[in-house]
């Protein structure tokens, strides 16, 4: 393998892995202030991607995501108000369970609105074909557009968590919500925002990759998949690990190509999955000890 | 805490499983009609006819415009009055593309509702996996799928519409032939389509004295092929064959582009839908394709035998569901065209009779060429049912060196 391969294989990885890496953001809120995994999570991203597709045709497109996350995050509202409230005394197995029952129900709802065809959003700057070149490989400027949004909602998350009272008082629910809620903190309202704001990055996300992975109704639940085994790789809750381990399990994924048949690497990625539950069921970037759960 | 923690992920890896596996293949509602165009004649009998299609799912672009299509076909035959007198009845049903749901419908079609033929289903895997079960129900089967093991070996009552993968992949090489270019690679989904094609292009290419430099699959669900591609640039090729019929058909010639691998990209006769090119943008144009007539209907010579055909059937289908003909909806217009066909021919419509007919027709001019069928020739096409294509600005051409 000559150098300006080498470079293309990470190209790619970085191209895979920050994909990976946005959608890994979204699971986090949720799970930092309920401590569920929200298994709709890659459904939040297509119907993302798909209010904007169908608002960009009247709309220009920065104004069409911006519709999308507001259109979206109310989604997210709502689904937590109808279908997550209502459960009284719910265990988190029980929540999950009803997470993947809503994908199913957000998934079928899309194929009924949007029919079953391929779409995708414009690339944000350029065409399809325009790249950047470094060290004699291509890498397409809308990943650059992934990575620079997946950096900007880390950093607005972490900020948010860490200094805000809402976003302390939402990781409050999260460590104990009979303690949270004798300190006066309205754990049901936290709930509900971690729903929205989920829902409003994930719409976000899936606009953002949209031009590069394309958006069908079904293709929530494989992105979300990637995406559920990156939390887990960087450690759940940990948004800031959650990039780290997307561009890492991309990057794995891209050098198993260039050396096994294609179809070994989602056994590469599976095989990853298992290794980190066995033995750093924290994650790989947490510190023994200490709570995972910071953002 | 640790185990807690352990023991909730291993709730959420069933989870994850269940979401990859299960839920994934089960679109439960089918977009379109359980049943359209039933309307039983008041004499004859109506004649049953299953459909089995990828109505939803990956293998949409297929099954969709081919439940249309026959949806269609059944309604301006039954307003005629029928075939010889009997009014059809189509059942469709959507197998989403899967192979397991594509026999239990098979299995449904042919021991409940005891019809007479099953057109359908759309893609290769589950053509394969019913072809038994319908030789077996001596249940006429008319596939709209493309892979040549459909029909070799020969199942007596087992038929299929498209043309055959064999004289695609010779049309790639002649053409390759033309342009001068001797080493290639060659991307396939893992499906039964693309498994197919890559076993046919293995096999022709020495024929043409052209060498196959690697092979690689991907899954079909893949929404990033710049890994795959990277390691067929690293062998140095003149050109890549793409061989499937997923929506990667339009990543592929994106993703080329983006890691600079500037060499003709050939298609197989999969990506003969203009959703395919939209999807594509830019980056489609160039492509070059085999691929039947029905998408340069507008541009063919006034004396070719299709013309008439194509146009009426472009027309009518494109008024009626304001969307673009494809020519997958065209193999589901053939397969209704045989068993009418085969109907008349037989004057009866006794399955055994019917696929007899079917067997010698000749001369049928369809939208994907004109069928000579034979007792060793269950597909009928030959290699001229195949025009090579190419898009130009967004929109199919014939292709011209």
């Amino acid at each position: 393998m000559n150098f300006a391969l080498f470079v293309q294989y990470a190209l790619s990885g970085i191209t895979v892995g920050s994909v990976y890496a946005i959608v890994a953001i979204g699971f986090n809120i949720i799970y930092c202030t309920t401590g569920i995994i929200n298994f709709a999570q890659g459904e939040f991203l297509i119907v993302g991607a798909m209010i904007a597709i169908s608002l960009s045709a009247v709309a220009p497109l920065p104004l069409a995501i911006l519709g999308a996350v507001l259109i979206t995050t109310a989604l997210g509202a709502a689904v937590e108000l109808v279908f997550i409230r209502r459960v009284h005394n719910a265990s988190v197995v029980r929540l999950i369970i009803i997470t993947i029952g809503l994908s199913i129900l957000i998934r079928e709802g899309m194929l009924h609105i949007w029919d079953e065809q391929v779409r995708s959003l414009p690339y944000f700057t350029g065409t399809d074909s325009s790249t950047i070149t470094i060290l004699g490989a291509h890498i397409s400027l809308q990943v650059l557009w992934v990575l620079g949004v997946s950096a900007v909602i880390v950093t607005a998350l972490t900020l948010f968590f860490r200094y805000t009272t809402t976003g302390r008082a939402m990781r409050a629910c999260s460590d104990d919500r009979m303690a949270a809620r004798l300190c006066g903190i309205n754990d049901r309202w936290m709930v509900t925002l971690s729903f929205m704001l989920s829902a409003g990055i994930g719409a976000l996300a899936g606009c953002v990759v949209s031009p590069i992975t394309q958006t069908q109704y079904d293709m929530g639940a494989p992105l979300a998949i990637k995406g559920f085994t990156v939390a887990i790789l960087g450690g759940l809750g940990n948004s800031m690990a959650a990039v780290a381990a997307g561009l890492l399990l991309g990057l794995l994924e891209a050098f198993v190509v260039s050396q096994f048949a294609s179809a070994y690497k989602e056994v590469v990625a599976i095989v990853v999955l298992l290794l980190i539950l066995v033995f750093r069921p924290s994650g790989l970037f947490a510190r023994r000890g200490t709570s995972v759960r910071t953002a | 805490m640790r185990t807690k923690l352990a023991g909730i992920l291993g709730v959420l890896i069933v989870g994850c499983v269940l979401i990859a596996t299960g839920c994934k293949k089960s679109p439960e509602t089918p977009p379109v009609e359980q049943s359209a165009a039933t309307e039983p004649a008041a004499g004859a009998t109506p004649i049953k006819v299953g459909a089995i299609f990828a109505v939803t799912g990956g293998a949409s672009f297929l099954g969709a415009p081919e439940a249309k299509t026959a949806e269609m076909f059944v309604e301006k035959i039954n307003q005629a009055g029928g075939v010889n007198g009997h009014k059809i009845e189509l059942l469709v049903r959507d197998s989403g593309g899967s192979p397991e749901k594509a026999i239990s419908m098979a299995k449904q079609l042919i021991d409940e509702e005891k019809v007479l033929a099953i057109i359908g289903p759309s893609t290769s895997g589950e053509t394969m996996q019913i072809k038994n079960i319908c030789q077996e129900g001596q249940t006429i089967l008319l596939s709209c799928a493309a892979a040549e093991t459909i029909v070799n070996p020969i199942a007596s009552y087992v038929f299929k519409t498209p043309q055959k993968d064999s004289d695609a992949a010779r049309r790639i090489f002649q053409t390759m032939k033309d342009m001068n270019i001797a080493k290639v690679g060659v991307v396939t989904s893992n499906d039964g389509f693309g498994n197919a094609g890559a076993k046919q292009l293995a096999d022709l290419a020495p024929e043409f004295g052209i060498a196959i430099a690697g092979t690689e699959t991907y899954s079909t669900g893949e929404t990033d092929l710049t890994g795959v591609l990277t390691k067929i640039k690293g062998l140095d090729v003149q050109a890549v064959v793409n061989w499937s019929i997923v929506p990667a058909q339009s990543l592929i010639a994106k993703n080329m582009k983006q890691i600079g691998l500037d060499v003709p990209l050939f298609q197989s006769h999969g990506f003969g839908n203009i959703k395919y090119v939209q999807a594509g943008g830019e980056a489609a144009n160039g492509t070059i394709f085999p691929c039947g007539r029905l998408l340069v209907a507008d541009v063919l010579p006034e004396d070719h035998p299709q013309k008439k055909l194509l146009l009426e059937y472009k027309t009518d289908y494109e008024t009626r569901y304001k969307e673009d003909a494809s020519t997958f909806g065209g193999h589901a217009y053939d397969a209704m065209l045989l068993l009418v066909e085969g109907i008349k021919k037989a004057g009866s419509v006794e399955p055994a009779k019917v696929r007899d007919a079917i067997e010698t027709l000749q001369g049928v001019v369809g939208t994907g060429g004109i069928f000579n069928l034979s007792a060793q020739d269950h597909n009928g096409l030959g290699l001229d049912a195949f025009e090579v294509l190419t898009v130009q600005d967004g929109k199919f051409a014939i292709y011209q060196k």
